[in-house]
């Protein structure tokens, strides 16, 4: 297997306070990988170095390296915004713009100069359908993304990272907020992705860690415990903080 | 048995100051209601007497040129379209600048900047109106007669003038509706890789356009009263301006300057409470479009 983002000795502070302590971490291709641990543990800290999300918080100091492919990610004259194109992420909650559901999944398309209509159009088809949504909204893409439901938006969230067509997808907790039926919808969807994308997701639901994801990381107190394949964690833990998490005993 | 029985009976202290509490405020509040009618009748009697006791036609004060009470012409059409220019060219004006400013203060320079421009604007507004006019007098006007000839009095000087001082109300509502956009929503822009002022155009400003829109009304509503600065700079002659810079008078700088040379119960008393009521009438308007702009925006 290929790696496509390669961390290592990764430190992260948020002014005094070291939120990461050394974090090294391989992700590979087409591959989706569970970030799971106790909250505070550093989950989404460690997510958004991987598209340089943390430079928007004031005085974050990150140490160690993050490479996509070959690129150095926090290289001087690495293109932080090129950067986001190619490492997209869904936020926990469902955010979508205050415009239409055609213009949501547009937006990232319209950033770069002006595509035509008809590529627009096939774009915002293809990544509706792959978010499970385009049977419920093909007939009103010019209703506000507003009036649709949590488990619509945060997939109208999903289709407007996938019509930008990154290599990777970011995940934070993309469930947390919606109902069982809803959850189901995105998890299949992310089995369907998988084909085409690498996934990085948090999770604090083991059955949906179990049920979707290859490989699995196990965070706490901002060290990385340990990182095998899914089955190997659930089943098999090498170390017994990780037993327990899973186990429910603490976090 | 009976000490607990007469006890329970009779209002406690708490009791008894909570009924006085809402006996003031009930009081004060009928006081400001009563207040509120008196003055909109009074102003109404006085401004339609005009036309039940004088016999003039609405259509000739709205759309006749010719001012002249004394000699029972009351065409107030050049105040209102003065009025409205100034007004709308100094929004026109100003909302670029308040725009560009509450930019900067919550986008590029939350921290430092904001607070310096805070009391910048702060300042700006605690500044008499009459100051703003000498400053106009002095400066404004003469640099409109090097620029554009003429005695340099009329609506450019007005509106620039009314710029300076809508200013700071247009941009501090403007902060306030930029601050109002949620943060995810730059968030999420970013991450889909967009730029800072794509994000800040395509989505910041898009989601703030109800609460900019209000500000600029806003701003306008305040311009269209003023009265004192404008009254400096506009010439005062009520007459429909040929251009930007020929003297003309706002409906607000007409009353201050006539309403000490008239005699109470005349037709040219009347006129000018008439033009109080027109005046009255759009801070209405102006207060109407407000809510329907804020109704609009949430229901998008
Ligand atoms: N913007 C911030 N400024 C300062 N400290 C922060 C900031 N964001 C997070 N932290 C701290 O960093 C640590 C890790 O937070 P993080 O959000 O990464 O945890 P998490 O594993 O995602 O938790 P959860 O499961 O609750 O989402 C926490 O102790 C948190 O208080
Ligand atoms: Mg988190």
């Amino acid at each position: 297997m290929q790696p496509i983002i390669t961390s290592q000795d990764v430190k992260l502070s948020y002014g005094a306070f070291e939120a990461l302590h050394g974090i090294d971490l391989d992700f590979n291709q087409n591959e989706i990988t569970a970030l799971i641990g106790p909250s505070g543990c550093g989950k989404s800290t460690y997510l958004r170095c991987l598209n340089r999300m943390n430079d928007l918080i004031e005085g974050v100091t990150i140490t160690g390296s993050f490479k996509l492919k070959d690129l150095d990610m926090y290289a001087e004259d690495t293109d932080v915004v090129e950067l986001r194109r190619q490492v997209g992420m869904v936020f926990q909650q469902p955010i979508p713009f205050p415009m239409s559901i055609f213009d949501n999944v547009s937006y990232g398309l319209k950033l770069n100069g002006r595509p035509d209509k008809n590529f627009l159009e096939e774009r915002v088809e293809e990544s509706l359908k792959q978010a499970a949504l385009w049977d419920e909204v093909k007939d009103d893409l010019n209703k506000s993304a507003l009036e649709l439901s949590g488990g619509q938006q945060q997939r109208i969230s999903i289709a407007r990272v996938l019509a930008v067509r990154p290599d990777v997808i970011l995940m934070d907790e993309p469930t947390s907020a919606l109902d069982p039926i809803s959850s189901a919808q995105i998890e299949d969807t992310l089995l369907q992705l998988k084909k085409e994308y690498t996934i990085i997701m948090v999770t604090h639901n083991m059955q949906q860690a179990t049920r979707v994801s290859d490989k699995t990381a196990f965070f706490n107190l901002g060290n990385l415990i340990e990182a095998d394949s899914t089955e190997k964690i659930f089943m098999n833990p090498a170390k017994q903080e990780t037993d327990d998490y899973i186990n429910g005993k603490f976090g | 048995m009976d000490e607990i029985k007469d006890r329970l009976l009779k209002p406690s202290k708490a009791t008894k100051q909570d009924q006085r509490g809402r006996m003031i405020s009930y009081l004060s509040i009928g006081l400001i209601a009563i207040l509120v009618i008196s003055i909109l009748y009074f102003i109404a009697t006085r401004g339609l007497s005009m036309f039940f006791n004088d016999g003039i036609k609405v259509s000739d004060f709205l759309f006749k040129t010719d001012w002249n009470p004394g000699k029972k012409l009351v065409g107030a059409l050049p105040m209102i379209v003065t009025s409205f220019g100034v007004t709308l060219l100094a929004a026109l004006i100003a909302t670029p600048f308040a725009i560009a400013v509450a930019l900067f203060m919550t986008e590029f320079a939350p921290k430092r900047g904001a607070r310096f421009l805070q009391v910048v604007i702060e300042l700006l507004v605690g500044i008499p109106s009459v100051i703003y006019g000498l400053i106009g007098l002095a400066v404004v006007v003469p640099a409109m007669r090097i620029m554009y000839g003429g005695t340099g009095f009329g609506i450019l000087a007005g509106a620039v003038v009314l710029f300076v001082m809508v200013l700071p109300t247009i941009t501090s509502l403007t902060v306030d509706a930029l601050k109002a956009v949620p943060s995810h929503y730059r968030q999420a822009s970013l991450a889909l890789g967009a730029t800072r002022w794509q994000t800040i155009y395509k989505v910041i400003l898009r989601a703030a356009t109800p609460g900019i829109l209000t500000a600029v009304v806003f701003g306008m509503a305040r311009a269209f009263g003023e009265a004192l600065a404008v009254q400096m700079v506009i010439g005062n002659a009520a007459m429909l301006p040929h251009n930007l810079v020929s003297p003309s008078a706002t409906l607000t700088s007409q009353l201050t300057m006539g309403i000490g040379n008239t005699i109470m119960g005349t037709l040219p008393n009347n006129a000018l409470w008439s033009l109080a009521l027109l005046l009255l009438i759009m801070a209405l308007v102006f207060n109407i479009l407000v809510k329907l702009i804020a109704r609009k925006g949430r229901i998008k």
